[in-house]
């Protein structure tokens, strides 16, 4: 292959370095208003009566909007539409949006927002699982969902897991935490509105343009057509753009009523706010295995955090159980989640959506039960692993898998079993697994995931696609794929992307699906495109190879008329026989191994991560240094996760809403990360490509954290893995105590009955 | 906070020399030079992700120096050479330190990169051929959340060795 | 976009100028130097003023003399740390300063600035509307501690790094006020409270900080906080010592971040004073030092493991002094 393989900047890189490229915020077009939003200073409260006069009167002031101007509902899931642009009825956690103003400078609308008068009637917040778990003391936090507080809970049971339990020589059980936190891209959120004719056009810093314009229909009660979405560069997502927002949503009304360009961009606060991100889980695991460390079954319970509305909450509670038997065989397996409501800010899909989570405890929880058996934690995970070609217990349809060569590279560079003992000093093992796009679209709908068009015409190719670049390079890939079938170079290619009015629908850059699902699609338009090329250059008796582009399409276009052609990709339906089985399914996983070596000081509990050594099966690298990026992006976050990064709150309130105090790791905190791409050639990805932007964080966390056993002796069951904790497992440990710090139980959560679905015949044996 | 905006604004003309050309402005002078460069000059290539002197983002070089703009007054650096991202190519030749940095994918999103590259820059004016560790250091002050910096220190190992 | 609340920016052109504008507009108008301190408090609306008095005539020096060093105010903290003759004789003054947050802000932020820096607090040091809805404090807006609820005072922390080195080599500051020019030691600075925490006059600039060489001078710096870069000190120790052989003639340990002021460890001195630096000495001082820091739950991490770290940087410095060659010029 001349272009994929190969390491090409991206095509995009040019504007990325010169200052150029134009996000949201850059934006100023001539007689552009500003908008604040005045949000809620409780977390939990009736909103009796808004008196905005004052703020009217204020000169500069153009618009105030509230509530009952922007009624209707929305949220990303059909089944949680739960959220509105501005609540005039309740708040629900400190930042709900309350009020919205226009003016002619940034600082006249804050003053405006201040003058505003609301009246709150306080009612008691509820900040934690265990609060949502109990009888509310006020009133519950919304309308819906299970009892008190609970908003979903999850039971399914696959194959026989009791029988698995009793063929168990050995039972253990777990209880681990994950702190929640939040994505923290480098670019605040910014919108900005105009309204021309009758027509609404939004740019955006979005990951989904496509469910941006759909939740705007809704809202503003227009017609799609009517309205015009387009992706803005982008300056960071990581998950935390993903749902339509109430400033997006704003920005279009205010620039409806006042017939002017609106915009807004959040402070980092706000971004807070905003949020989405990693849902805090308290986990309880219980497996059983034989005395070689076979898996017989397991049984794993969740409970999610979920703030004060639905967000992507539905599929992030079954995400928290979903993929544990794509990395091991589970021969039986039951699973049991839990969402509740709780005035926070709502979380919802960062890097490794729902997965992470677990990760962490499955992970920790095999290392214990190995030790439990006296066998070698790595060796006893890797008995385990899943085979190619098979069906996971709970349906899921593995295909390439290279988690043993991933396993083995790490192993073998990282010195991992011949590792110099010392005190302090540790190396911590993990896997993990992820989706190459979600195998559902998020409304249910038969139509294609991703569409791709074509066009040749005098002046060269333009592709024009749906996609939304955030920087991970799906632009990069989508010229790389036309080019590569074209025989050209990626920057021949003119892309047109992320815009509804002039590309064709891709559903956003969400769980990993873009390059799997655009660049399939590109390789349909682009194979068909070649062959109406190749048929022409015949026509006039040459071979396409043979003629330069030029004249293959002035053949062609004599020949054909106006050249265009269209590719699309729908994923294959391989969803399992029951209710839920949606989510999980996934047409390809990548999978990734790790090892972190660090030093603990015993003393201070303070943690230096040495290296980083990581192995990613990606299937094939389309750009290898696009793959590297998206690994050494993730182990980043990953170490950010597992050390200091935490969204916390204390009374009702966010503790540190800034980039000073919500730690993000400096220069000086990342330490070397040796990466090993594994191609194992996925049958159904373009190229034999799979995901690379979500996986490889997954593994970081829990290797962080058995590495910290290996040095110290310790177990860290929850992160972030900070050193006051260290410290205290430490003390725990000198006293004859358990030498661990986390959850001390779960809680009692009156799940549902499970439904019971029997695993797939033949799973695992490669005969379904 | 209340009524602080319906005080008079104290407006300076003042003379800023952005990417060696002068520019005349009439500001008010509670505009920080990051508003100023962004709003009132259009030179968009300097961002901002905290406007608290937390993140680096904002960063432009003052007399070849880096300077956080959240947090200068336009009226303090009347007369010192300022440098923004704009400014480092020369016509419409990239600075080494751009063409790596595109090369070898050291900017994902993008959004930190003008702060880094100026950065980068300083440093291997002061310092032509840093070491790893000098790098990290001269770097600390700017955060990126895509690339966890791998690649970036290594673009500015390879923008060294060849300006070298 | 946090931006600037709207103000008037005088530029004086002298300290006794800067002093008597500061005298006449009173407590709506501060100084301002880097403005690395002041600017992020007034866009969270911490001070309310209508007035700036930019300090940018202070001089850039940095003085060496035979005995003494003297670094005008307007010295910035990046010329500081690397400054040859500041790191020759006061190596733990160029090392706080270099210590201080990120390269870029160093380059903004002045050493006086750093002397006069804001006391903090995770309470305060918040915007208008976070604080709006956790309830004003005290130090700003409100009348109770947030902290310490039933404390009539409040505890915010001294976080400046440069002001407890500053105070352990004995250092002098220039002051500039209306009534003339006085020499006021860095120790005499500060006060033990969170809201009034200098002892100067509203309207005295500092003008320079001198610092006296000695021979056999060994001063060491040694902070504390969560990422190598970016983060205030969440405890920070100061050393510096006059030895004679192996043995400390005097010497003097100065805390960061654990008070409202840069917290003196004086048992520590007194028990160090004739002793060599031998592993056990280090220990037993670093306990002593270690006892009257009482930081409470306003910063990053929790305070009974930031109490606990005390006693660690005490000895990390103590331990770096031992292995440093000493002297003024050396
Ligand atoms: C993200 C961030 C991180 C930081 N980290 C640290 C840190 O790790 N350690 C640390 O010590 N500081 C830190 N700071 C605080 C600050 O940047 C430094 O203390 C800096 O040295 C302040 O100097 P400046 O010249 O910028 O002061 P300014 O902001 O100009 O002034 C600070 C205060 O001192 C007064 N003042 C300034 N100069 C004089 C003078 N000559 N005479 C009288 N009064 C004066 C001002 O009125 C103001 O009240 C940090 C700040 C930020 C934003
Ligand atoms: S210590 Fe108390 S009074 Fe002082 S700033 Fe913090 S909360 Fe406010
Ligand atoms: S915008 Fe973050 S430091 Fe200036
Ligand atoms: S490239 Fe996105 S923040 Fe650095």
């Amino acid at each position: 292959m001349k272009v994929v393989g190969k390491p090409l900047p991206k095509v995009d890189a040019a504007p990325k370095v010169t200052g150029r490229a134009v996000y949201a915020d850059d934006m100023l077009p001539a007689r552009t208003l500003h908008c604040k939003i005045l949000r809620s200073p409780h977390p939990h409260a009736r909103i009796v009566s808004i008196d905005t006069s004052a703020a009217r009167r204020i000169p500069g002031v153009l618009a105030v909007i509230t509530g009952s101007d922007l009624p209707v509902k929305f949220g990303i899931l059909p089944v949680t539409q739960d959220e509105r642009a501005l609540e005039h009825e309740k708040a629900r956690y400190v930042g709900d949006p309350i009020v919205a103003i226009a003016a002619t400078d940034e600082e006249i609308a804050a003053a405006a927002c201040d003058a505003v008068a609301v009246e709150y009637e306080v009612l008691e917040p509820v900040m934690s699982i265990d609060a949502a778990l109990a009888t509310p003391k006020d009133e519950r936090i919304q309308d819906y969902g299970g009892p008190n507080n609970v908003h979903k809970f999850v039971a399914l049971e696959f194959g026989d897991v009791e029988g698995g339990f009793a063929r168990a020589d050995h039972v253990r059980e777990d209880v681990f935490f994950y702190q929640g936190n939040t994505h923290l891209p480098m670019e605040q959120h910014s919108a900005i509105a105009t309204y021309v004719d009758g027509r609404v056009t939004l740019w955006s810093s979005t990951q989904v343009v496509h469910y941006v314009h759909r939740a705007l229909s809704r809202v503003l009660e227009l017609p799609m057509h009517r309205i015009r979405v387009i992706g803005a560069a982008h300056g960071g997502g990581f998950g935390g753009k993903t749902d339509p927002f109430a400033h997006e949503i704003i920005v279009a009304k205010l620039a409806m009523i006042t017939g002017r360009p609106v915009k807004c961009t959040l402070t980092r606060e706000e971004v807070f706010y905003a949020h989405r991100g990693r849902h805090p889980v308290l986990m309880w695991v219980r497996t059983g295995v034989t005395h070689d460390g076979r898996i017989t079954a397991m049984h794993f319970r969740t409970a999610l955090d979920g703030g004060a509305y639905g967000s992507y909450g539905v599929a992030s509670t079954f995400y928290t159980g979903a993929l544990q038997p794509v990395t091991y065989d589970i021969p039986a397996y039951r699973f049991e989640g839990c969402r509740v409501f709780t005035n926070k800010p709502p979380c919802g899909p960062k890097r490794g959506h729902g997965t992470p989570q677990p990760r962490f405890g499955l992970e920790l929880h095999l290392e214990k039960i190995a030790r439990d058996l006296g066998l070698d934690p790595v060796d006893m995970k890797r008995r385990n692993y899943v085979k190619p070609n098979t069906r996971t217990v709970n349906w899921l349809r593995v295909t390439s898998c290279g988690l043993e060569e991933c396993t083995q590279r790490v192993l073998e560079a990282s010195g991992f079993k011949t590792r110099e003992r010392r005190p302090g000093r540790g190396m911590g093992f993990a896997i993990s697994s992820y989706l190459s796009g979600a195998g559902t679209a998020i409304y249910w709908n038969d139509m294609p995931h991703s569409e791709v068009q074509i066009k040749v015409d005098r002046g060269g190719v333009t592709a024009y696609c749906g996609a939304m670049d955030i920087g991970q390079g799906s632009d990069s890939v989508l010229a790389t794929v036309v080019a590569e079938e074209l025989g050209l170079q990626p920057s021949d290619v003119r892309l047109v992307t992320a815009d509804t009015d002039t590309t064709p629908i891709d559903l956003g850059s969400y769980s990993s699906r873009v390059t799997f699902m655009a660049g399939n699609a590109a390789l349909e338009a682009a194979r068909k495109m070649r062959e109406l090329l190749v048929q022409a250059v015949a026509g006039a008796g040459k071979r396409y190879e043979e003629v330069s582009f030029e004249e293959a399409s002035v053949l062609a276009e004599a020949r054909f008329g106006t050249l265009t052609t269209a590719g699309s990709y729908t994923p294959p339906k391989i969803a399992g026989p029951y209710k839920g089985s949606g989510v999980g399914p996934s047409p390809a996983y990548s999978y990734s191994a790790c090892v972190v070596d660090l030093d603990a000081d015993a003393r201070t509990g303070l943690i230096k991560v040495n290296k980083v050594w990581i192995a990613h099966d990606v299937g094939r690298a389309i750009n290898p240094l696009l793959v590297e990026g998206q690994v050494e992006g993730s182990v980043y976050m990953g170490l950010g996760e597992a050390l200091m990064e935490e969204q916390v709150f204390r009374k009702g309130l966010h503790k540190w809403p800034s980039m000073l105090e919500y730690k993000s790791p400096t220069f000086l905190d990342m330490p070397e990360v040796e990466t090993f791409i594994v191609e194992t050639d996925d049958p159904e990805g373009p190229y034999g490509a799979k995901e690379a932007g979500q996986g490889p964080l997954l593994p970081v966390p829990p290797a962080v954290s058995a590495a910290v056993y290996d040095a110290l002796g310790v177990w860290i069951d929850e992160v972030p893995v900070t050193p006051e904790k260290v410290v205290e497992a430490l003390r725990r440990k000198d006293k004859g105590e358990t030498p661990r710090y986390g959850p001390q139980r779960f809680p009692a959560i009156p799940y549902p009955e499970t439904i019971k679905v029997d695993g797939p015949v033949g799973h695992q044996d490669g005969t379904c | 906070m209340k009524e602080e905006i319906l005080r008079d604004v104290e407006r300076a003309v003042l003379t800023l020399n952005v990417n060696g050309e002068p520019a005349q402005l009439l500001v008010p002078v509670h505009k920080t030079l990051l508003e100023v460069l962004r709003e009132d000059m259009q030179l968009t290539g300097t961002k901002h992700g905290c406007e608290l002197g937390e993140c680096g983002t904002c960063t432009v070089l003052i007399d070849g120096k880096p300077h956080l703009s959240c947090l200068v007054l336009p009226i303090q650096v009347e007369g010192r050479a300022i440098t923004t991202v704009e400014g480092m190519a020369s016509g419409s030749d990239l600075d080494p330190l751009q063409t790596a940095f595109a090369e070898i994918g050291a900017a994902q999103c993008g959004y930190c990169t003008p702060g880094i590259l100026l950065s980068a820059r300083s440093l291997l004016e002061e310092n032509p051929r840093p070491s790893r560790g000098e790098i990290k250091e001269a770097l600390a002050g700017n955060l990126c959340r895509c690339t966890g910096y791998t690649k970036i220190v290594e673009a500015i190992e390879l923008a060294a060795g060849r300006m070298a | 976009m946090l931006r600037l609340p709207r103000f008037k920016y005088l530029r004086p052109r002298s300290a006794r100028e800067a002093a008597g504008m500061a005298a006449e507009k009173g407590a709506r108008a501060m100084f301002v130097a880097g403005g690395t301190d002041l600017y992020p408090k007034l866009k969270r609306r911490q001070f309310e003023v209508d007035t700036l008095i930019g300090l940018d005539f202070l001089g850039h020096d940095i003085r060496n003399g035979s005995t003494e060093c003297v670094i005008d105010a307007g010295v910035t903290l990046s010329a500081a740390s690397r400054d040859s003759h500041l790191k020759g004789g006061f190596g733990g003054y160029a090392e706080a300063a270099g210590l201080v947050s990120s390269p870029p802000l160093r380059n903004a932020g002045t050493i006086g600035g750093n002397l006069c820096v804001d006391t903090r607090c995770n309470y305060y040091d918040m915007t208008y509307e976070w604080r709006k809805a956790a309830g004003f404090c005290m130090k700003k807006d409100g009348d109770i501690c947030l902290v310490a609820p039933s404390s009539p005072r409040c505890w915010a922390v001294s976080s400046s790094d440069t002001a407890p080195m500053a105070i352990a080599l004995g250092g002098v500051v220039t002051l500039v006020g209306l009534d003339g020019e006085r020499e006021l030691p860095v120790s005499a600075l500060y006060r033990d409270d969170g809201i009034e925490y200098m002892a100067k006059r509203p309207d005295e600039v500092v003008t320079s900080l001198r610092l006296r060489a000695e021979p056999g001078l060994r001063s060491a710096y040694v902070k504390l906080r969560r990422r190598g870069s970016i983060d205030f000190p969440i405890a920070g120790a100061a050393v510096a010592a006059r030895m004679e052989g192996d043995t400390i003639a005097a010497c003097r340990i100065v805390l960061s971040a654990v008070a409202s002021y840069p917290l003196d460890a004086e048992a520590a001195c007194t028990f160090l004073k004739g002793r060599r630096l031998d592993r056990e000495t280090v220990q037993e001082a670093a306990e002593l030092a270690a006892k009257p820091a009482k930081p409470l739950d306003n910063a990053d991490l929790s305070h009974f493991w930031r109490k606990r770290m005390v006693r660690v940087v005490v000895e990390q410095a103590l331990e770096r002094l031992s292995d440093q060659p000493g002297g003024f010029d050396s």
